[in-house]
């Protein structure tokens, strides 16, 4: 008998628009010891049909449809609240995505520790204490003694998501889910947290649903995968299987989406367009506190027509690079030259001129367009600014932008909360082309998007790139990513460049410590050899 | 965090200075002296009085030396009543008007409190919109109505209260109270309930239901504190809001406190009792908003370490 | 998704504009409308007062002295006889007057000192408000009463007064809104564009921070309602001949256990007001919320 055998799941919200269908009759299993990762994109249903087993999903909205959840030969979907409760916690534990906010901040660590081992079992202070702290030692929090007293606010990211791991392993449950548990961690902090789940798991022989949106966070650790797509299981199977062997369309573009390949270095060595040259950017932190240098002592070369990536960690200063450039932060020292002429010192008109040649693409396509202006609106501001086009053949130069971007031209009237992400990320990717730069800065451009679509607006990208024959500086956290799209990589650590070279050379001979660390952790490695 | 509050005491000092300074020239220079009303006072008595009330120095030199009494806690004497003293009335009318004060308070955080959380566990139910149209009923019917009103409901038609006085009769506190209470209580109803809205949706609230807890013990151990926030920073305010409601209702029911006399020397022009209470009452409003801020402060770790011994 | 190619823009589909959308939502909410209809009936009341009131503002009737609603007087008559409706449309006049002049007082400043320091940021941001904290600090309701006390009872002194108080929390939150919005990406990506200063702020800036000016300037007038209405009761705002709700209220209270009518119905005017205003500014709030998704 399996630890957790779902059957026939189904769950449904009920809004005054009308009943959407969540969870579309699932059926998996969770086995004793082994690692389910149920994968699936935002709003699949993958949550939902965890979080609705539990009694976590509010009802109403939420209405479990149908179904059967056994734990350990128990009907989760058939018991009251208060029995849910008592296996809530105990039998099974969760850790959530966001570390930041999964924990109390007006609580200590300590209390929020002993909270569930308090509530469950009858254990003195002391005693919960002394577990809460050997736990705390065990995930890897140094110290735990006196960390016991501290605020979340006290932890790195990292850290608080230790803690979690520590709170939902107190009470030594049998099944532990983890809802996207790495998602907003770094990529080294998220290769050490993936190691310690493992680890844990094997050690106490638990069961695990592992729930992300990424194939390749989970290739390493999970023993079966179960793909979910708008509620419903499309494949399923042990995970050799799902890699090698996959059968349904989506699985296979969702393994697709993962970029495998270093981009072939360029035939000529062209020249150069952009000569960064000892840039500093600080950021001044008020009276009698050292400033925040993001970007300190940087040189650099971007040659025309290339894709220089830029890869680092969050706080490593790689999106402060590129603002410097387009003179979006005020720059402390240096200079960046553009085709001969020190952007950094120019004023007014000359500026606005230079504004032209180079545009940016920003991160979150939520917030990079103006919610109160339509598509029309937002691609004719650039033209008629600089002259593109007229009054009279702006409609045409919006339709043709809309074009490129492969945006339907009977969308032009609608505004951005119309659309879903890729097509804002398509909207502001056709603003940044309707000046006709020759330098375009691409921050982290897909990484708030669905994977699948991540790859449709990378494709985009290079197809204009070559098309416009755009030099682009793309930042990105994503190392396989970069690798895919970049002629040459800089890896950026706190502020300063620690290596830099083609991706092959990067991936295949890195120098220096850094460099091997990162390549390391990158999720997923078993599936690229 | 004693870094935190001496810094908010360091400055409020500049605040209260301004009050002072702004009070005492705008008194000084309203139209009519003090004894224009009285017909024809004599040269020498007028003399003698303007000497008393130091009306014969310089502008600036009354000031400063103003100044210097109130750093004695002198408040000064009061024009109309040259026997009484400012501070003789805020000795009078203080404890009352403090104890009124502390009453309605108390009905503002309690009923107000009880009714936002309330509300806030079962939004846009009935158990949310009952409660939230008695608040807006509260914030939409000032004192000055509301006591009148509850006069004629509960003291004369019914004939269930006493409807003047303080200490007097048994029960004549209750409507008081009530009346000056009563549109806090309101504000903290809205407040609390947003407060706790907030929270309650915040992904700390599905830890603690994921650990098992019941949902009582959700709410009050890990909802109420940051729910609660709001309100305490709102209670600074509230407290300078009750102190100009006491206007009102001191005057309604004629209760013999700070609130009144306020009134009442501003209907007499007698100005520096109006000097003197302003400053007070100023004073103690100031005090108040930063005893709210460092409360509000304290509640919130990331904030009490931000201003901790580092 | 249709890919039918169109070559003319206004063949487009129109999209639904976040006002457009908002206005939905305010339609769905009854007591927000209600409340919308009921101002504007007494907006309209208290403007052609002079032409529709059924008595004349000073018509005295000293014999027929307090006499409760009647078919004469719908609402009765005080003490002198006058007409208690007709001193009601007039005393609203004042107090609708007090509430939109102060308002707009305060919104003038307020939005332009915000906007001002929130752009400019730095040093001058950083000066401008620690004026707003330290004047925020002070206890302006006994100042107005001091104000009051001393300069007299002058109309003129109260719409300033009122209005110089209101206008540090609009200040407040213009500021936020505009800083807020610089930080995002884009406004960003107007300045990379190479738009103006001027540009940014009339078509990125001061659109996207509309919403929450609107709701807390729906919400304000209220507030300055009850300060004028408080005042007038303790006789310290509005003076005979000119009438307010609250020296309606005021006179009501003193004779009100005779005559209650008198209380009751400048009180309901008051109330019903305020009511339809923050029940309004409420539902402004709501509809108004770019955070809540389309669904």
């Amino acid at each position: 008998m399996s630890l957790l055998e779902v059957k026939d799941l189904a769950v449904s919200f009920v809004t005054r628009m009308g009943t959407n269908k969540a969870v579309d009759g699932i059926s998996f299993t969770v086995d004793t010891g082994k690692i389910t990762a149920i994968i699936g994109e935002s709003g699949s249903g993958k949550s939902v049909a965890c979080y609705s087993m539990l009694g976590l999903v509010p009802m109403p909205p939420g209405r479990i449809d149908g179904g059967t959840a056994l734990f350990e030969g128990q009907d989760l979907l058939q018991m009251s609240e208060a029995q849910l409760r008592e296996i809530r916690g105990r039998d099974v534990a969760m850790i959530f995505q966001d570390p930041m906010t999964c924990l109390n901040p007006f609580m200590t660590i300590g209390k929020q520790l002993m909270e569930p081992l308090l509530y469950h079992q009858q254990v003195s202070k002391e005693q919960a204490r002394a577990r809460a702290i050997e736990l705390l030692d065990e995930v890897g929090i140094r110290d735990p003694e006196s960390t016991f007293e501290n605020y979340p606010h006290q932890f790195s990211g990292g850290m608080r998501q230790r803690v979690m791991i520590a709170m939902a392993l107190i009470n030594e449950p049998k099944l532990l889910i983890a809802d996207e548990p790495t998602t907003a961690l770094d990529v080294t902090i998220q290769a050490q947290i993936l190691k310690l789940i493992a680890n844990l798991q094997t050690k106490r022989d638990i069961g695990v649903i592992f729930i992300s949106h990424d194939l390749a966070v989970v290739a390493d650790i999970a023993d079966q995968i179960v793909v979910m797509q708008q509620g419903k299981i499309v494949e399923g199977g042990d995970s050799e299987h799902i890699f090698h062997h996959a059968e349904h369309p989506y699985t296979r573009k969702l393994l697709a989406a993962i970029p495998a390949d270093s981009k072939a270095p360029m035939p000529n060595e062209p020249d150069t367009l952009i000569e960064v040259r000892k840039l500093c950017t600080w950021f001044d932190q008020g009276r009698n506190k050292e400033p925040v240098k993001a970007v300190n002592d940087v040189s650099f070369d971007i040659r025309r027509g290339e894709v220089l990536g830029l890869v680092g960690e969050s706080g490593s200063g790689k999106s402060t690079i590129g603002r410097s450039i387009l003179r979006l932060v005020p720059v402390t020292s240096g200079s960046v030259n553009f085709d001969g002429t020190d952007v950094t010192t120019l004023q007014g008109n000359g500026l606005k001129t230079f504004r032209r040649r180079m545009q940016m693409i920003f991160q979150d396509p939520f917030a990079s367009l103006n919610p109160r202006m339509t598509v029309f609106d937002t691609l004719a501001e650039p033209l008629l600014l600089h002259g593109i086009e007229n009054s009279k053949s702006v409609a045409s130069g919006v339709l043709k932008l809309m074009d490129d971007v492969g945006l339907a031209r009977n969308f032009v009237r609608k505004y951005p909360h119309e659309f879903s992400g890729g097509q804002r990320q398509r909207i502001a990717i056709g603003r940044a082309l309707a000046t006709r730069p020759e330098f375009i800065v691409a921050d982290e451009p897909v990484s708030a998007l669905d994977v699948t679509i991540q790859a449709q607006i990378l494709d985009l990208m290079q197809d204009l790139g070559k098309e416009y024959g755009l030099t682009m500086l793309f930042v990105s956290h994503d190392l396989a990513v970069v690798r895919h799209l970049a002629d040459r990589i800089l890896v950026l650590y706190k502020g300063e460049i620690v290596e830099q070279g083609s991706g092959e050379d990067l991936f295949e001979r890195p120098q220096q410590d850094y460099t091997r660390q990162l390549l390391s952790s990158i999720p997923g490695r078993a599936l690229l050899e | 965090m004693w870094r935190f509050i001496g810094i908010r005491l360091l400055q409020a000092i500049p605040v209260i200075l301004a009050v002072i300074t702004v009070t005492f020239f705008l008194v000084r220079v309203a139209p009519g002296g003090p004894f224009s009303a009285e017909k024809a006072v004599l040269p020498e008595v007028k003399a003698a009085l303007e000497a008393q009330y130091r009306l014969d120095l310089p502008l600036f030199q009354q000031y400063t030396a103003y100044l210097g009494d109130l750093a004695q806690g002198e408040f000064g004497p009061s024009f109309k009543y040259p026997g009484r003293s400012v501070n003789e009335l805020i000795g009078a009318g203080l404890p009352v008007t403090a104890e009124l004060g502390f009453y309605a308070l108390l009905v503002a955080v309690i009923i107000g409190g009880l009714a936002g959380v309330i509300a806030a566990l079962k939004p846009n139910t009935r158990q949310d919109y009952i409660p939230m149209t008695v608040a807006m009923i509260g914030i939409c019917m000032p004192s000055f109505l509301l006591g009148p009103l509850l006069v004629l409901i509960f003291g004369i038609y019914l004939d269930w209260l006493p409807v003047s006085g303080w200490g007097d009769i048994p029960g004549d506190k209750i409507l008081p109270a009530i009346t000056l209470g009563s549109a806090y209580a309101a504000y903290i109803a809205r407040l609390s309930r947003a407060g706790m809205l907030e929270v309650m949706s915040q992904d700390y609230i599905r830890t603690a239901r994921a650990k098992g807890l019941p949902e009582w013990q959700v709410v009050v151990k890990h909802g109420l504190r940051g729910g609660l926030i709001p309100v305490v920073t709102f209670l600074g305010p509230a407290f300078a809001g009750l102190l100009a409601g006491s206007f009102v209702v001191e005057t309604i029911f004629q209760i013999p406190g700070l609130g009144r006399f306020y009134v009442q020397a501003a209907f007499n022009r007698d100005y520096t009792m109006i000097l003197g209470t302003t400053v007070f009452l100023s004073t103690l409003i100031v005090l108040f908003n930063l005893l709210s801020d460092i409360l509000a402060a304290w509640m919130n770790p990331r904030l009490r370490a931000q201003f901790g011994e580092q | 998704m249709t890919t039918e190619i169109i070559t003319d823009i206004a063949e487009a589909e129109q999209g639904s504009s976040l006002w457009h959308d908002a206005w939905l939502r305010l339609r769905k909410n009854r007591l927000a409308l209600a409340g919308g209809i009921i101002l504007v009936g007494f907006s309209l009341i208290a403007l052609l007062t002079p032409w529709i009131a059924p008595y004349a503002y000073d018509a005295q009737n000293l014999e027929l002295g307090a006499s409760p609603p009647s078919a004469q007087h719908w609402l009765g008559t005080d003490i002198f006889g006058r007409d208690l409706l007709t001193q009601i449309m007039y005393g609203g006049r004042v107090s609708l007057a007090v509430g939109f002049v102060a308002t707009s007082v305060a919104l003038l400043i307020g939005v332009t000192w915000g906007a001002i320091a929130g752009y400019v940021g730095g040093k001058v941001d950083a000066v401008m408000m620690r004026l707003v904290d330290i004047l925020y600090a002070l206890p302006f309701m006994i100042f107005i009463v001091l104000l009051m006390v001393v300069f007299g009872r002058n109309i003129l002194l109260l719409f300033l007064a009122i209005g110089a108080v209101e206008w540090l929390t609009m200040a407040r939150i213009m500021r936020g809104q505009v800083q807020q919005l610089r930080q995002q990406e884009f406004v960003e990506a107007a300045i990379s564009l190479g738009l103006p200063p001027r540009t940014i702020i009339r078509r990125h800036l001061i659109p996207n921070a509309l919403g929450p000016i609107i709701v807390y300037t729906t919400l304000t007038i209220p507030s300055v309602m009850l300060l004028e209405a408080f005042l007038s009761f303790l006789g310290l705002g509005i003076q005979p001949p000119q009438t307010s709700w609250g020296l309606l209220i005021s006179y009501g209270a003193e004779t009100m256990e005779e005559f209650p009518w008198l209380l009751i119905f400048p009180g309901l005017a008051l109330t019903i007001t305020l009511f339809s205003l923050n029940f309004l500014g409420d539902g402004l709030r709501d509809a108004l919320d770019v955070r809540r998704s389309k669904d």
